[in-house]
């Protein structure tokens, strides 16, 4: 073949060759406008084409082309080796044995931290009960259809499943797995395992994370963190359940705070009832924050629905109970009056630093 | 659901303080989560008439408006509105009306010209939320100029509180239905309103058909003739109402459907008995294939199976004598058959219809009306007949000729007989912890209809047909017991501190949890809170090949995984502090991370409709995890961080492993921790890789982030971390002695075996600890100079010089059998 591209192959294999010669990437920086740049013999190449006829500069321009891809593919292998021996180089010199290092030779300043403001606030609550003769108990944060919903006696397209907007998690048949709204869930492993072991009665409260699917405004996130009662044991009355939320709440929010019960439904308890607590704005002379009726509700509870005892082998007619639940950020927000919740989970240093 | 007091009013006579009806409204379990006053601050708020309109010098939004105001004098206002003329009425707030929301109404002076008051929208006036210009009274509103605004619209000032009912309360979803908890509260009697009976004559049966063929779903079809219907606007009072109610006025006929379903709680469907084929109702499943286009103009394929559980597609629909598919049953009609302004004859249909059907449909068409609102929480299947009446009564009022005729259809489908349930003997007692006579409880019960009787071993109580929410059995007491402590007033109930012998406390993992944030709030650490659904692409920075749990329905696309490890969000929280300049900061997370069921063995549970079906969970690890963030915290400072931690929690020997580094750490400055005698690895210590905090930090000077990852379900297994025994040691009151011990020390053999190595060696070792690392120099590639103050000591001696040289030997033979050479 003869042509101004005779001797394209070797040209290319020329350059290919001076590629693989290169150890740096400044080299090669500073070599690349010589290989596949203007001053590539590529280029001058490129400009003897112009007197050829159309066909014969097409099939040339073509081909040429393609050796140029072959040596622009070349240098970018080369670059990312070079990229990857600098990184390999760079590393190896910072190379740190830390079986080696000597605890008195690490510098530290002293300086205060801060708990979580949610933590410290489920350790406190978690103190006011443990001190009442409570266990703290836990539960995923994964759950079934089953545990969340239908043995608390919700049954799937119950109307109230509207009341808590819904995480599913892409498990399963549709809809059978949640992130859980509640830490309900809890309730039911706890008195199955109970019912299971015969270690009834229950005296628990379950602090945890929980989901639901709500915009984050100032006053709600879509991960908040509650924390629920649950007592099963024999003769366990209305009265006790007001009681024991009377005394929790003295003893997290202050003696002179009085508690209101009032009204409402759950499909896991009957009677049920919203508690509310004395406004811990305005003390209770009315303001804005409680709409001028000096309340603050503050959480939901009510006796063991016997459907719900049933569900899980406990005979209704021997043992009865309560529950109870309440956010834990939302406690917090109350204390410390903050105004926009979504500062909880920006992990400001600003915000994390007021809390001790 | 929004409840007027004047509507409340006409069922039973109430107090005249709004503050009392709240709160015994709030006692019954009717939440008040709302109360607006209308028709207040129409005070000095008066009809005028236009009288000139004048462009004002330099102004184009803005004119000058004379008005009769019925005063002696006109008027003089400057107006922005242009939508009226010369001779319009309109609303003049005069000087001194504070209008709703406060707005205060002063003379003012506008490009020269003074204002007397101001002419007010309908939205100025909180009538309405037109805003679209001055609210022009109707002309054939007969109106004086001067007459007080609320006079010439008949507008009376009202409450409307907006209550929160229960789902357990279907009864309660109706004006009457609150009504009659009032009065039981206030003690006073339920009030009737008007109700037309069916004409005599011929019988319905001759005009129209109902045929019922789905009687498990549907509990009652009645079916009703009107004849003698003028459809035009509603009576003012009836639109003033429904608007009241938070509904639109729309035609007499609709407005009549709504007012009944918002007083009675018994939604009706009119049809155009013209437009119906044969007259005749029919309810029936609807068969796949069938659709139907709403009144809403959308067009719905019917019966096809949902996703979730338990929806198998069932749809109830109200086909025509033809068969054709006109309405979804209890949730909305079809455009066929609508009521229209030619409309003379009436088919009304008014039924009860399955409430768990109808929660269905409603959820898989995303449809949901005023209607199946009532139908899915429980209607009354004995109302309907009498809801008719009511309705027939109403829209009589705009069409005198109006006639009901005669025996409307009813056919009866299957319903659940009301619950019978009986309390035994002080079970109301019992079960509230509070004296309650029994007489007391049966005249509450009996107040909402609940019928009672004494038997032999109790009050046997049956609920009334609008309770359809009352169980039987155990369940049932409860609800019975529940309406009795309601009624009662849950603030009499008694309180009372329950004690029981078991002692509180918590785990082991709760504590050691609140060790380790102890520890770290000692250290300078800041807790954070990162977020549990993240976007794919973070999870990615970690685990590339991980399977991913995505939430169905997330809140955004970047909200949609769950997270896989700690570290992302914590390093783009520690950068967004950089950011901010507030960065120099250590943070920790103690949270749960998820692993996919088919990479991690995961959890079994329960699950499925009936929880019949075994699913396999998520794997939950909880982490915690620290990023050392402050200037000059590395990888040096994570591991003294870790020492401090594993002393805080006795651990025995957790030891520092070299170990590849997996993504996000650096490559040569990252480690395991690794219990020594059980092999199982605790966590990971180190530093993040600096090609990942160099775009995170940005331009500024190159930072090191120090990182630990702690896995707390190995850490709270004391098989797998153990902790040092609780036996305290009393040390010996004779002085100890220490040497130092450097060894040339092989690149292979770890600081801390060799450290072990030395402890073991002497019963008179107290202790040993690395206090220098030298390279370089004399010793060489491939070791390193490991110093180590050795203490020792012996129970009842000062150990004399010769004992401690022959211990110095035994260590050195210790160092040696490692392949440690003395420097």
């Amino acid at each position: 073949m003869t042509g101004p591209l005779e001797n394209l192959d070797a040209v290319v294999n020329g350059l290919l060759g001076e590629v693989d010669t290169i150890a740096s990437i400044e080299e090669l920086d500073a070599r690349e406008p010589a290989l596949a740049g203007r001053r590539s013999p590529l280029a001058a190449l490129q400009k003897s084409l112009g007197g050829l006829d159309p066909d014969a500069r097409r099939d040339a321009g073509a081909r040429l082309q393609a050796a140029r891809a072959r040596v622009e593919a070349a240098i970018g292998d080369c670059r990312r080796r070079l990229a990857a021996a600098e990184r390999d180089r760079l590393l190896e010199a910072d190379r740190l044995d830390l079986g080696d290092v000597v605890t008195s030779t690490v510098p530290d300043t002293l300086r205060a931290g801060h708990p979580g403001l949610v933590a410290r606030t489920q350790a406190e609550l978690e103190d006011v009960f443990v001190a009442m003769g409570f266990r703290v108990a836990e539960g995923p944060e994964v759950e079934s259809d089953w545990y969340n919903f239908e043995a608390l006696n919700i049954p799937p397209a119950h109307p109230a499943r509207g009341m808590w907007d819904t995480f599913y998690v892409d498990l399963g048949e549709p809809e059978t797995v949640v992130l859980r709204t509640h830490t309900s869930p809890t309730q039911v492993h706890l008195m199955e395992t109970a019912v299971r072991d015969g270690s009834l009665p229950i005296h628990s409260v379950m602090p945890g994370r929980c989901y639901r699917r709500d915009t984050p405004d100032a006053r709600h996130l879509a991960a908040f963190h509650q924390v629920e009662g649950l007592v099963v044991d024999r003769g366990i009355t209305f009265a006790d359940l007001a009681g024991v939320i009377e005394t929790f709440t003295r003893a997290y929010f202050g003696t002179d705070v009085e508690t209101r019960l009032r009204p409402s439904y759950f499909p896991f308890t009957e009677p049920s009832a919203e508690f509310e607590i004395t406004c811990q704005i305005c003390h209770g002379t009315g303001c804005r924050t409680c709409s001028h009726t000096g309340w603050i509700e503050l959480g939901g509870c009510g006796m063991l629905d016997p459907a719900v005892l049933e569900a899980v082998g406990i005979d209704p007619d021997e043992w009865s109970g309560f529950a109870f639940g309440f956010g834990i950020d939302r406690c917090a927000q109350m204390r410390h009056e903050i105004a926009d919740m979504r500062a909880l989970t920006e992990n400001d240093a600003r915000f994390l630093e007021q809390f001790s | 659901m929004r409840a007027p007091l004047s509507w409340l009013r006409e069922f039973v006579d109430l107090p005249d303080d709004v503050g009392v009806v709240r709160d015994a409204l709030d006692d019954l379990g009717l939440v008040v989560e709302g109360i607006e006053q209308v028709g207040e601050g129409l005070d000095h708020v008066v009809v005028a008439e236009v009288r000139e309109i004048h462009p004002i010098a330099g102004a184009d939004k803005i004119r000058r408006v004379v008005v009769d105001a019925g005063d002696p004098e006109p008027v003089e206002v400057v107006c922005g509105a242009w939508n009226f003329d010369v001779g319009d009425r309109v609303p003049l707030a005069r000087v001194g009306a504070v209008l709703p929301g406060g707005f205060e109404i002063a003379r003012r002076s506008m490009r020269g010209v003074v204002s007397n008051g101001m002419l007010c929208s309908s939205r100025e006036l909180g009538l309405s939320g037109d805003h679209r210009g001055l609210m022009v009274l109707d002309a054939e509103l007969v109106t004086t100029p001067g007459e007080d605004l609320r006079d010439a619209l008949g507008l009376a000032a009202d409450t409307v509180f907006d209550l929160s009912v229960g789902a357990n309360r279907p009864d309660a979803w109706s004006i009457r239905g609150v009504a009659r908890d009032l009065a039981i509260r206030f003690d006073r009697p339920m009030c009737d309103v008007a109700r037309r009976a069916p004409s005599s004559g011929s019988p319905t049966s001759e005009f129209a058909g109902a045929v019922l063929e789905a009687p498990d779903l549907c509990g009652r079809l009645t079916v009703s003739v009107l004849r003698g219907v003028r459809v035009g606007p509603s009576p003012a009072w009836i639109a003033r109402r429904l608007e009241l109610a938070g509904m639109r006025p729309i035609s007499n006929v609709v407005d009549a459907s709504n007012i009944v379903m918002l007083e009675l709680g018994q939604p009706t469907h009119p049809y155009d008995l013209d437009r119906v084929a044969g007259a005749t109702l029919r309810v029936r499943r609807a068969r796949p294939g069938e659709t139907l286009e709403t009144l809403d103009g959308v067009v719905r394929a019917l019966a096809q199976p949902g996703r979730g559980l338990g929806d198998t597609g069932e749809d109830v629909v109200i086909a025509d004598g033809e068969d054709r598919v006109i309405g979804l049953a209890g949730i909305m009609g079809g455009a066929a058959t609508e009521i229209s302004d030619a409309t003379t004859t009436v088919l009304l249909e008014a039924a009860h219809f399955d409430p768990m059907t109808i929660a269905r449909s409603v959820k898989r068409h995303g449809l949901r009306s005023e209607a199946s609102t009532r139908f899915e929480r429980g209607v009354d299947p004995e109302l309907a007949l009498e809801a008719v009446g009511r309705f027939v009564a109403i829209l009589a009022l705009s069409c005198p000729e109006l006639e009901w005729v005669a025996a409307p259809l009813d056919v009866r489908g299957e319903v659940a007989p009301p619950s019978r349930v009986v309390l035994r003997a002080g079970e109301v007692t019992r079960q509230l912890g509070t004296e309650i006579d029994d007489d007391v409880a049966r005249r509450l019960l009996e107040g909402l209809g609940f019928v009672t009787e004494v038997v032999e071993d109790g009050i046997a109580v049956t609920a009334p047909t609008s309770r359809p929410d009352v169980r039987t059995g155990a369940a049932g007491r409860a609800d019975v017991v529940e309406e009795v402590a309601r009624l009662y007033s849950y603030r009499k109930l008694a309180r009372r501190t329950p004690t029981w012998p078991s002692p509180g406390g918590m785990t082991d993992r709760q504590l050691l949890r609140r060790r380790l944030r102890d520890a770290l709030v000692g250290r300078g650490v800041l807790e954070a809170w990162t977020a549990t659904l993240v976007s794919e692409a973070q999870v990615r920075r970690t685990h590339p090949d991980a399977r991913l749990v995505r939430v169905t329905n997330p809140l955004a696309e970047d909200e949609a995984v769950l997270r896989t490890s700690l570290i992302p969000g914590l390093l783009d929280a520690w950068a967004r502090n950089v950011a901010r300049g507030t960065g120099d900061v250590r943070l920790a997370e103690l949270g749960v991370v998820f692993a996919h069921p088919d990479d991690a063995p995961g959890r079994f549970t329960r699950g499925g409709e009936g929880g019949h079906t075994t699913l396999a969970l998520p794997r939950e690890t909880e982490l915690l995890t620290v990023v050392l963030g402050q200037p000059g915290d590395d990888a040096r400072t994570a591991v003294a961080l870790w020492r401090v931690l594993a002393e805080r929690l006795r651990l025995e020997d957790v030891v520092v492993r070299a170990a590849p580094a997996p993504r996000e750490w650096h490559p040569t400055r990252s480690a395991e921790l690794v219990d020594r005698a059980s092999g199982v690895l605790v966590g990971r210590v180190g530093e993040a890789d600096p090609d990942v905090v160099a775009p995170l930090i940005g331009p500024v000077a190159p930072r090191r982030a120090g990182l630990l990852e702690i896995d707390l379900d190995v850490l709270s297994d004391p098989a797998s971390a153990r902790r040092r025994p609780d036996g305290a040691i009393v040390p010996s009151r004779f002085p100890s002695a220490s040497i130092d011990l450097a060894f040339v020390t092989p690149a292979g053999v770890p600081a801390a075996d060799l450290a072990n190595a030395l402890r073991g060696a002497s019963d008179l070792v107290e202790r040993v600890e690395l206090f220098d690392v030298y390279r370089g120099g004399a010793i060489g590639e491939g070791a390193r100079s490991l110093a180590y103050a050795v203490r020792m000591s012996a129970a009842d001696r000062t150990l004399s010089e010769g004992e401690v040289a022959q211990a110095r030997d035994v260590l050195i033979a210790a160092g040696e059998r490692l392949g440690a050479r003395l420097r």
